[in-house]
C-alpha cells in the first residue's frame, strides 16, 4: 500500500495532465455531438424522404461499426485525402460523429414524445415551426433526455482511452507511458480506475443538478406520487 | 346585432380526406361578426376536422376558405392554392383555438403559457405582455393560479387558461373544440360561463360542443354537422324546435330537448 501512495504523489499529476485532455476531449465531442445529433434528428423527422433517407444511411453506419474502426480510418485515412488532423482532432471528428449518430435517435425520439396537442396549441396561436421547437418543443424534449444524454458523456467518457491507439496523450496512454518506466501496472491501473471513476461520478452530478434545476419544482415529484397515491387508495380496499 | 355585409369566416366547398376516408366533403359556412356560432352533429362527423382545417392545423384537400378578410385557400374549376405559410400563421394568432384537452403548456407557468403567444408570436415586449396576460386572466377569473404550473389545476382551471391564452392574443374570432367536455360535470358551468360572457362582449365564437344546454343558452346561430356537410343551419329554435333535415330531426331528437 505504502508503494501505491508514493507511486501517487509521483506519477499522479502526469495523470492529471492526461485526464484534461480526456475531458477535453470528451466535452468538446460531448457539445458537436449534441449539435449534429439534434441536426440529425430534425432531418430524420422530416417529411420529405429526401433529407430523412441520407440521415437514416449515417446513423446506421456510425452504430454499426466499431468506434476504434472509425478512428483509425480517420486517423489515418484522411491525410489520403489531402485533410490532415492531429491525433486529437482525428479523434474529437470520430467521436463527435459517432455520438451524433446515437444521440440522434435519443433526440429524434424525445421529440416525438412531445405532446402532440400542445404542438397543436402552438401552432394555432401562430408560432413558426422554428418558434415551436424553439419555445416548446427544445425544452420539454431536452430536459426529458437530459439523464440518457448523461449516460452517453459518461461512457463517451470511457471511450475517449480509445483514442490512446491515435497517439494521443490522454489518460490512458499517460498511464501505459509511466507502466513502460515502472512496470507496476496494477497500482497505475488502480489510478486510472479512479480517475474515470471521479470524472464519471462528477459528471453524474452536475448532470443530476442540470436536470434538477431546469425541472420546473412540481415535476420533482411527479411519477411517484400519483403512483404512492394510487397504491394508498388500493390498500384502502382491501 | 348589426351584421357586417361580410362575413369573417367564409368557407365553400371544402374538401378534406384522411387517405381512404373523406371527412369533409363541400361543407360551406358563413361566420358573421359576433356571432357565435355552434356545431353539432354526431361523433365522427367531422366537426373537429373542420374546426383543424379554419386553423389550418389540418390543410384542407379542395375548397376556399376565407377569414378575416384573407383568402387561406382558394379553389377555381381546376386549381387549389393555400396561402403562404405567413398568411396562415398571420391568420391562426387572430383566430386561436381552445381545445377539448386544454394543451396547456406544461413546463410553462399558468401566466408564462398566457404570455407566450404575446412575446413568441406578436413580438410584444415581455412586461406589456405580461399586464395584457394578468388581464387575460383576470377576465376567466384565473389571475391567483398565475404562478401555478398546468398540472397543478384542475380541469375547469386547465380550460379557463387556455382560453385566456387565446383570449390575451386579442383576436376577432376564437374557435373552440369541445371545451367542456373532458371536465367533471360541476366544472362545466363555470367554463360556459366564460364562453357566453365572451359573446356578449362582442367576440365571435365558433363551437363545436355535444352539450345541447350549452347551444340553448349560448348559441346565436347553429349548424347540423353530419356525413362532412353541414347538413342544416338556422337558430336555436330552428334546429331543436322545427327542423327540416330528417336526420338533424332525430339527432335532436335524441339528444333530449326538443323545444327550447
Ligand atoms: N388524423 C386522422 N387520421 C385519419 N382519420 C382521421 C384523423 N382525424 C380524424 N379522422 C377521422 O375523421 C372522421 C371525423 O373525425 P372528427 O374528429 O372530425 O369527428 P368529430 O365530429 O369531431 O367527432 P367527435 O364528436 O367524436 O369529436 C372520423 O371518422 C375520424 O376517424
Ligand atoms: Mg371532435
Amino acid at each position: 500500500m505504502s508503494v501505491f501512495w508514493s507511486e501517487a504523489q509521483e506519477y499522479f499529476p502526469f495523470l492529471l495532465v492526461g485526464a484534461k485532455v480526456t475531458l477535453e476531449l470528451s466535452l468538446i465531442s460531448m457539445l458537436g455531438g449534441m449539435v449534429l445529433g439534434f441536426l440529425a434528428a430534425i432531418g430524420r423527422l422530416s417529411e420529405r424522404r429526401f433529407i430523412r433517407w441520407p440521415l437514416e444511411v449515417y446513423v446506421e453506419i456510425w452504430r454499426d461499426t466499431p468506434l476504434i474502426v472509425q478512428l483509425l480510418l480517420i486517423y489515418f485515412s484522411l491525410p489520403e485525402f489531402g485533410i490532415v488532423l492531429s491525433g486529437f482532432w482525428a479523434g474529437v471528428l470520430g467521436l463527435t460523429l459517432n455520438l451524433s449518430a446515437y444521440l440522434s435517435e435519443v433526440y429524434r425520439a424525445a421529440i416525438m414524445a412531445v405532446d402532440p396537442g400542445q404542438r397543436a396549441a402552438a401552432i394555432s396561436l401562430g408560432m413558426s415551426p422554428f418558434q415551436e421547437y424553439r419555445r416548446l418543443i427544445m425544452p420539454q424534449a431536452f430536459v426529458a433526455c437530459l439523464p440518457t444524454q448523461g449516460g452517453y458523456f459518461i461512457a463517451l467518457l470511457k471511450d475517449c482511452s480509445l483514442v490512446s491507439f491515435i497517439s494521443v496523450n490522454e489518460l490512458l496512454r499517460h498511464a501505459t507511458i509511466v507502466i513502460s518506466n515502472t512496470f507496476d501496472s496494477m497500482n497505475i491501473y488502480l489510478m486510472v480506475a479512479v480517475i474515470y471513476f471521479c470524472m464519471s461520478f462528477a459528471s453524474a452530478r452536475c448532470v443530476g443538478w442540470l436536470e434538477r434545476t431546469l425541472t420546473p419544482e412540481r415535476r420533482k415529484t411527479v411519477g411517484v406520487k400519483p403512483i404512492m397515491s394510487e397504491l394508498a387508495e388500493e390498500d384502502n380496499t382491501l | 346585432m348589426s351584421r357586417a355585409p361580410s362575413p369573417v369566416l367564409h368557407l365553400e366547398q371544402v374538401y378534406k380526406s384522411y387517405g381512404e376516408t373523406t371527412v369533409l366533403r363541400g361543407v360551406d359556412l358563413k361566420v358573421f361578426q359576433g356571432d357565435a356560432v355552434f356545431l353539432i352533429g354526431p361523433s365522427g362527423g367531422g366537426k373537429s376536422t373542420l374546426l383543424r382545417c379554419i386553423n389550418f392545423l389540418e390543410y384542407p384537400d379542395a375548397g376556399t376558405i376565407t377569414a378575416l378578410g384573407e383568402k387561406l385557400c382558394s379553389q377555381n374549376r381546376t386549381h387549389f392554392e393555400i396561402a403562404p405559410e405567413k398568411t396562415l400563421r398571420h391568420a391562426r394568432a387572430r383566430m386561436p383555438m381552445v381545445f377539448q384537452q386544454f394543451n396547456l403548456f406544461s413546463h410553462q407557468t399558468v401566466l408564462e403559457n398566457v404570455m407566450e403567444g404575446l412575446i413568441t408570436v406578436k413580438k410584444i415586449p415581455r412586461l406589456e405582455a405580461m399586464t395584457l396576460a394578468r388581464t387575460a386572466l383576470d377576465r376567466v377569473h384565473m389571475l391567483q393560479k398565475q404562478n401555478n404550473y398546468p398540472d397543478q389545476l384542475s380541469g375547469g382551471q386547465k380550460q379557463r387558461v387556455a382560453i385566456a391564452r387565446a383570449l390575451a392574443m386579442d383576436p376577432p374570432v376564437i374557435l373552440f373544440d369541445e371545451p367542456t367536455s373532458a371536465l367533471d360535470p360541476e366544472l362545466v358551468s363555470g367554463v360556459q360561463a366564460i364562453i357566453q360572457d365572451l359573446s356578449a362582449q362582442g367576440l365571435t365564437l365558433l363551437v363545436v360542443t355535444h352539450d345541447p344546454a350549452f347551444v340553448q343558452s349560448t348559441a346565436h346561430t347553429v349548424c347540423f354537422c353530419g356525413d362532412g356537410y353541414i347538413l342544416e343551419s338556422g337558430t336555436v329554435n330552428d334546429i331543436y324546435g322545427n327542423p327540416r333535415n330528417e336526420r338533424v330531426r332525430k339527432f335532436v331528437q335524441s339528444s333530449g330537448i326538443q323545444r327550447v
